[in-house]
């Protein structure tokens, strides 16, 4: 059956087709609003890193024709009778999963995101047994349980990154305790993943300092993020100076990097967090481990409710991501700059205005 | 023999390693006066710690010879200084892996002093006088009040001398990572000195603990005499898979070079690994297991003071020892030969008292 016909309600987005990655316009179909189930209009969807590795399958685990996108918002516009958390109006927003289980235990502590048998947003198999399509497309139907409320004082354009960078960074701050005033945290990375986790520390009354390979970063971190310094982590001085100084670190970076020197720049008990995904091992020294009992973590994205609870925390702190707000035709020009780190700090995609049905 | 170049008033005699071949011979020195802080111990035991192998054969390179090892000592008091009062002549006592600390850093005062920036080690250290510090492979040993413990009565003291390293050194990090809730699973990796006090204290926790080791001979060992409740082997594929995700937490006590990811695997969500085996080389950490399971890969590193006290009174309360092979001072080579071949179960102690003679 076409992708046209899987489904009732006709779709429309783009999509790549095979791992050259590149976006071209994509019919297909989504399900009927089921009675747990809320339809909204897709308004805006954030690009992240991660649909690039997806869009090229370089984690082998894609696809096609894959619609990305895990940053999604939008306004309602048809609800289930049994959906009892949104009315058609509210604006809304989708992240990274859009299903679970919903028995096992994770599921059952508000970490759906731990769960073993969790359905991505898109390029995963609904409980149908249909392919899940992402927000790069004109409309989404997902269970209410899998929805989150926008409020009113956030921009939409900008708040959309935040269901999946957003998440990503806040989960850790709170779950390792990153986030007492008075507390120093070390962010690296300052991409996508990085300006968002510098905004939510500031916010929770944490002192920052951001780790970069680009000198030419420092202005940035310092007068617009409101970092409260900077570390070139190829400067041996610069990082030598700083060695015992962090009570953690959220590392956004994925490329292959050097851990030892972060572990470094840890205090004792020190905390390094892994948000960022490098394919291939990384070397850890076990000597400075043990003698200052730190620790390396990771922490994949969020549960649902820890979710909502960032978005809420993110309006009350006016926090949104530094966003190029992009038409749909550019999908495959902002993939390439993308790719080169080429934007400050996260493309967004103004469906509502610019995804239109050519075909 | 060789005599120390620091001249102290206390003669003292032991055994050294004096270059890196490792190998140990009779040494005369010297020990401090007895300060008013201090305390002079006559030793009886000395565990034989696998860090003492590598110090003597300057594995880690900063070795300072000659060299007397041996920071699980169990002994009897002989002097205390003016202002000792938690001890008295006669009382049997214990002196770990530290014998001094600034005493006045955030750490210290957290009664954290094995993280202090200035730890002073039993051995191969130098002490606040500037004079280098000797472990116990000797006769008499003299230490500040504050890192001496006291050795519960009910406990055997040769059997109990390695719990000094080996015990805290395990008994920390489950401590610290939260791993006694009873009922949950621990793995612990390596059945050496380390590992097989690991499962003991393991069990009087309350915890199920499986043995996680890549020798087949050492599964009846693991549960049949030390009361593991499984064993899982490394280089079993089927065996391994069928335990992934089904641990809450590891030790891992080996300090070779070893694979991580397979250990990673077996972890439950939010499950911690804590390494405190000392590999002389990096390991390899797979990253998206990490994140995809929010785990965590630790390190610890023996424990307080006070730790090492509690620890000695939990081992007290559970009959914990190790498994030792006692054995004579002059027979200290073999014995480090054996244990770079892991040939012993599971702990050397030197009988010091009755086979340290000059």
């Amino acid at each position: 059956m076409s992708t046209e016909q899987e489904h009732p309600k006709k779709a429309f987005g783009w999509a790549a087709r095979d791992s050259s990655g590149v976006f071209s316009p994509f019919k297909f179909s989504r399900r009927e609003t089921g009675d747990k189930d809320v339809m909204f209009k897709v308004l805006y969807c954030g690009i992240c890193h991660s649909d690039l590795h997806m869009a090229k399958n370089e984690w082998g685990i894609s696809t096609y024709p894959l619609v990305p996108g895990h940053e999604i918002v939008g306004v309602v516009t048809e609800v289930g009778s049994r959906v009892q958390k949104f009315n058609v109006g509210d604006k809304v927003g989708v992240g990274c999963m859009v299903g679970s289980c919903t028995s096992c235990e994770n599921c059952t502590n508000n970490l759906e995101n731990y769960c073993p048998e969790w359905i991505l947003t898109y390029g995963a198999k609904y409980y149908d047994g249909t392919t899940t399509y992402g927000g790069y497309s004109d409309i989404m139907v997902a269970n209410e349980h899998f929805v989150v409320r926008i409020p009113e004082t956030l921009p939409l354009d900008a708040a959309a990154p935040l269901l999946c960078a957003g998440i990503t960074t806040y989960s850790p701050l709170r779950y390792f305790g990153l986030e007492k005033p008075g507390m120093h945290v070390g962010v690296v990375g300052l991409g996508g993943l990085g300006h968002v986790a510098v905004k939510f520390a500031k916010a929770m009354g944490v002192k920052v300092t951001v780790i970069s390979t680009s000198p030419n970063k420092k202005e940035e971190a310092i007068e617009h993020l409101c970092a409260d310094s900077f570390l070139v982590s190829r400067d041996e001085d610069q990082m030598q100076a700083a060695m015992g100084t962090l009570d953690g670190i959220i590392d956004t970076v994925s490329a292959v990097h050097p851990l030892l020197p972060l572990i470094g720049l840890l205090k004792s008990h020190g905390k390094l967090v892994m948000v960022g995904a490098p394919e291939k091992p990384l070397e850890l020294p076990v000597f400075p481990l043990l003698v200052g009992r730190k620790i390396v973590a990771g922490s994949g994205i969020g549960g649902m409710k820890e979710t909502q609870e960032m978005i809420d925390f993110a309006a009350k702190h006016s926090i949104t991501a530094d966003i190029e707000v992009i038409p749909m035709d550019y999908v495959n020009i902002a993939m390439e700059r993308l790719l080169k780190g080429d934007v400050k700090y996260r493309f967004v995609i103004d469906i509502g205005n610019t995804l239109k049905s050519t075909l | 023999m060789a005599i120390s170049p620091e001249e102290h008033p206390q003669k003292a005699f032991g055994w050294a390693a004096r270059d890196s071949s490792g190998i140990l011979s009779p040494f005369r020195f010297s020990r401090r006066e007895n300060a008013d802080d201090d305390v002079t111990i006559k030793v009886l035991y000395c565990g034989v710690c696998h860090s003492d192998l590598h110090f003597a054969k300057n594995d880690w390179g900063f070795t300072n010879y000659p060299v007397v090892p041996g920071h699980e000592i169990v002994g009897v008091v002989t002097k205390t200084g003016n202002n000792v009062d938690k001890f008295k002549v006669g009382d049997r006592v214990g002196v770990g892996v530290i014998v001094g600390s600034c005493m006045k850093c955030e750490t210290c005062q957290q009664d954290l002093e094995n993280y202090c920036p200035r730890t002073i080690f039993t051995y191969n250290s130098h002490y606040h006088d500037q004079t280098k510090t000797y472990g116990g492979y000797s006769d008499i040993i003299v230490v500040h009040h504050r890192y001496v413990l006291r050795f519960p009565d009910n406990l055997a003291p040769d059997a109990g001398a390695p719990l000094l390293c080996a015990g805290i050194t395990v008994y920390s990090p489950m401590k610290y990572y939260g791993m006694t809730e009873p009922g949950k699973h621990l793995g612990v990796a390596g059945l050496g000195g380390l590992g097989h006090i690991a499962v003991k204290i393991g069990k009087a926790f309350g915890l199920k603990v499986t043995v996680i080791s890549s020798s087949p001979a050492k599964e009846d060992e693991a549960t049949r005499r030390l009361g593991a409740d499984s064993f899982l082997l490394l280089s079993d594929p089927a065996k391994l898979k069928g335990a992934m995700g089904t641990m809450d937490y590891i030790i891992d006590t080996v300090s070779a070079v070893h694979a991580l990811a397979p250990l990673i695997g077996l972890l439950k969500l939010n499950g911690k690994l804590v390494t405190v085996g000392l590999p002389n080389k990096p390991l390899e950490l797979p990253i998206f297991p990490l994140v995809l399971g929010r785990k965590l890969v630790g390190g610890s590193d023996i424990g307080g003071v006070k730790e090492t006290q509690e620890m000695l009174d939990f081992c007290a309360k559970h009959n914990i020892t190790s498994d030792i092979e006692l054995i004579h001072m002059d027979y200290i080579n073999t014995a480090m030969e054996r244990l770079a071949k892991s040939d012993v179960r599971y702990r050397f102690v030197i009988d010091v008292a009755s086979s340290l003679t000059q």
